[in-house]
């Protein structure tokens, strides 16, 4: 490892294998168990979709079906491929069959275990082909696209409806957005199932609905195309839908997808058990789709202090990177998040600051790392906002940062106006334009401010990971060590929907996902 | 328009106020926005006309950019002739004088003899939880401590997305003296419905006066709250202590000990 912040290398490799302990005890408990949403993405990928004559999707409407009828232990595979054998449907027809009362899931012929593991694993190679195809495409674009240098700008839309979106993100597109991500409607996060269609109503954002993801990946594709540089697609894959999110945005093309149960648990109040569950799945789709997740450890500090909990972000990056290599993603695709929340009145702030950005950077060389701006110090004083941006801006370009969510200087104020999200381009560009290689122009002094902070806070990672690893990542959760909220396992949201997987448990998309990813097939 | 002094200027007539620039009296403004019509000289023109119309004379069109997808942005300053009479306003504010967290305590155990029972919630549809958490948890805020940790308040935090009805039966419940209300998300103004719909619900019940209603949050301030219904209503940069200081007097006040 080359290193400008004398990082200590053995110290790196400790809080890995700290890190990696916590995530392997982890995965035991996950793989033990499955979700509802599982269960409902496993059919989405199966190609079903829509909504029964209550707006209820028939993945809802067939995954309840199989509970009740006493089946969803097996995994829904098992009682949908039981189904497509027995009426010669498809999957799509077959829930279409179920939600109008034409066919009882309870009443199923039994079948021998080959027939229905025949059908099963032809279901599952189809599903994952088709979330294949939509990779190549993304590849095929990109090889077309005029090459971006990194950090890649992020910008937000957050209009409530989509045709609204579809028009902002297209002017940002011309002003030099490389992402746009729709923000999703407060609220969406605890729905227990994902709404259908088109949207045009919301609040502080838009639904994320499939239908919503083809018509601004259409929209972007468009302008992308007349503009010679592929427009990324971005979404949010938290809640307690995440991994039925990461399958639409597999069907529809995202490339970035927010994922990260951490988030979920401590600022959703969703349950822990739940949630690493569907975590896993949902990477594990993400990890295939060629997506890049981004983790949320950047708001741990719009509740914690930035100086002091400096520690727990980099602890968290470092079990954010073990969760995704068991889910079969590579470091290319880890966009590990941090901020600047630091007190812009601090003095040497900046240089602080430009120590973690320097850190984490160092100890994930090939991670699209996601660098969030400054919220909690932004005040309504637009003028002084643009500058605590600017600031940013030069962070992020000094330290090789790979996606730049940039900051505006409306932030605390209002969804950003179109005008704002200009400035806000404008200024990264000229920044990051103006500074490209001062990064590679410098170096540290040696046992300086800078080294020093980075160095102290590395320290203070390993202490804080070896402890996770000694009492346990639920225990630490309860604690309230990360962000300083307390989150026990058997509290929040989406516990009812856990359960544990029967003996006869059947998954051949979770079977295929692993051996088309890489990981071990058991 | 005045004359300036070197030595003592003049001062502005405050019956009759307007923007200052640089000079008392003249009426400078700096504006920007975004127009939907397409970059080109006659974008140019709309936006002056647009300036004259919001009643600026002489708009200066500093800058003008294409946004794109027909749309066009401008940087405006205009003189305006509008004036207001300063010594006519009388705005409403919370005149509490700030107490100190020992104080408080002690001020509670003398005048209520008894725990106040505080709820704290962020209401609606809203999952912005960092304003309600500053003023209820143990930690704070800015180094003043939230109210979970004032051994005369009996603190719950509801925490984000509480349905109104929620907080109205925890308010029976807990028999609550002060009920803390957040609100963050102000797009389409989602919260001006919440909170009104809070206030019928708890007249409806006929606990209204039973117990202080107050709301805060980034676009709140006291005026509204009076406005909708509410006892008092807080804004940015509020701590502990603030709300505080202002629920124990007015408790005692309306001798709702």
């Amino acid at each position: 490892m080359t290193t400008k912040l004398g990082i200590d290398d053995r110290q790196v490799r400790r809080a890995r294998q700290a890190a990696s302990a916590v995530a392997d005890r982890m995965d035991d408990f996950i793989r033990r168990r499955s979700t509802l949403s599982v269960e409902r993405t496993v059919l989405r990928l199966m190609g079903v979709d829509g909504v029964d004559d209550e707006d209820i999707p028939l993945a809802n409407v067939v995954v309840d079906a199989a509970d009740e009828a006493g089946e969803l232990r097996g995994g829904i595979t098992r009682t949908m491929a039981r189904a497509v054998v027995q009426t010669g449907r498809d999957p799509q027809t077959v829930a279409e069959a179920v939600a109008d009362g034409s066919l009882d899931l309870s009443e199923l012929d039994s079948l021998p275990e080959d027939r229905v593991r025949r059908m099963g694993d032809e279901l599952a190679e189809s599903a994952a082909d088709t979330i294949k195809n939509n990779a190549d495409q993304r590849q095929a674009y990109l090889e077309e696209s005029e090459e971006r240098p990194e950090p890649l700008h992020y910008v937000i839309v957050a209009t409530g409806n989509i045709h609204e979106d579809v028009v902002q993100a297209r002017t940002a597109a011309r002003e030099g957005a490389d992402i746009i991500a729709v923000i999703r409607s407060t609220g969406q996060s605890l729905l227990d199932y994902v709404p259908y269609g088109a949207t045009t109503e919301g609040f502080g954002g838009t639904m994320a609905t499939q239908e919503n993801f083809r018509i601004m990946r259409e929209g972007l594709d468009d302008v992308g195309e007349e503009l010679g540089r592929y427009i990324r697609l971005c979404n949010y894959c938290s809640g307690l839908c995440m991994p039925e999110i990461a399958a639409m945005g597999a069907l529809e093309r995202l490339d970035v997808m927010l994922n990260d149960a951490l988030y979920g648990i401590l600022f959703r109040d969703i349950n822990p058990q739940r949630t690493f569950v569907d975590q896993y799945f949902s990477r594990l789709v993400n990890a295939y789709a060629g997506v890049v997740i981004n983790t949320g450890e950047d708001n741990y500090l719009t509740t914690a202090d930035p100086m002091e909990a400096a520690d727990t972000v980099l602890a968290s990056q470092f079990i954010n990177e073990q969760f995704a290599l068991r889910s079969g993603l590579p470091e290319e695709q880890m966009g590990l998040g941090h901020a600047m929340e630091m007190d812009p009145e601090i003095e040497n702030g900046f240089l602080y600051e430009l120590a973690q950005a320097q850190l984490s950077r160092e100890i994930f060389p090939d991670a699209p790392l996601k660098y969030m701006p400054p919220t909690k110090h932004m005040t309504g004083n637009i003028f002084r906002g643009h500058v605590q941006d600017a600031l940013f801006n030069a962070v992020g370009v000094m330290t090789g940062q790979g996606i730049q969510l940039l900051g505006m200087m409306t932030e605390a104020m209002h969804t950003p106006h179109m005008g704002d999200r200009y400035l806000s381009l404008e200024n990264a560009q000229m920044v990051m334009n103006n500074m490209r290689d001062l990064g590679e122009e410098m170096r540290f002094k040696e046992d300086g401010i800078i080294q020093s902070r980075a160095q102290n806070v590395l320290g203070q990672a390993v202490d804080l990971l070896e402890d996770v690893e000694d009492r346990g990542m639920f225990e630490v959760l309860a604690e309230g060590v990360f962000a300083d909220v307390f989150r026990p396992k058997d509290r929040g949201k989406g516990l009812d929907g856990v359960f544990e997987r029967g003996p006869d448990y059947y998954n051949p998309i979770e079977r295929e996902l692993r051996e088309r990813t890489g990981l071990s097939v058991d | 328009m005045a004359i300036k002094g070197r030595e003592g200027a003049e001062p502005p007539d405050l019956t009759e106020v307007r923007p200052y620039g640089d000079t008392l009296d003249d009426g400078q403004v700096q504006l920007s926005f975004t127009l939907p019509v397409p970059y080109g000289p006659e974008a140019k023109e709309a936006g002056r006309r647009m300036a004259r119309e919001m009643g600026f004379e002489d708009p200066q069109l500093y800058h003008i950019e294409d946004l794109g997808e027909g749309y066009t942005y401008f940087i405006v300053y205009g003189r305006t002739a509008a004036s207001i009479d300063f010594t006519d306003i009388d705005v409403a504010t919370v005149d509490s004088e700030r107490m100190g967290f020992k104080e408080l305590n002690a001020f509670i155990e003398e005048t209520f003899g008894r725990e106040l029972v505080v709820l704290g919630a962020c209401t609606g549809t809203d999952a912005h939880s960092v304003g309600i958490d500053a003023i209820m948890n143990m930690k704070g805020y800015d180094g003043d401590y939230g109210l979970e940790r004032y051994p005369m308040v009996e603190a719950h935090n509801l925490g984000m997305q509480v349905p109104n009805e929620k907080l109205v039966t925890k308010a029976l419940e807990l028999d609550a003296d002060v009920l803390l209300v957040s609100q963050v998300v102000t797009q389409k103004d989602v919260h001006i419905e919440n909170l009104s719909a809070l206030i019928d619900m708890l007249e409806a019940e006929g606990l209204r006066d039973q117990m202080l209603v107050i709301c805060g949050g980034p676009r709140i301030d006291h005026e509204l709250a009076l406005e909708l219904g509410f006892d008092a209503g807080f804004g940015p940069e509020t701590t502990a202590r603030d709300v505080a200081s202002y629920f124990v007097k007015e408790l005692r006040e309306r001798g709702l000990t």
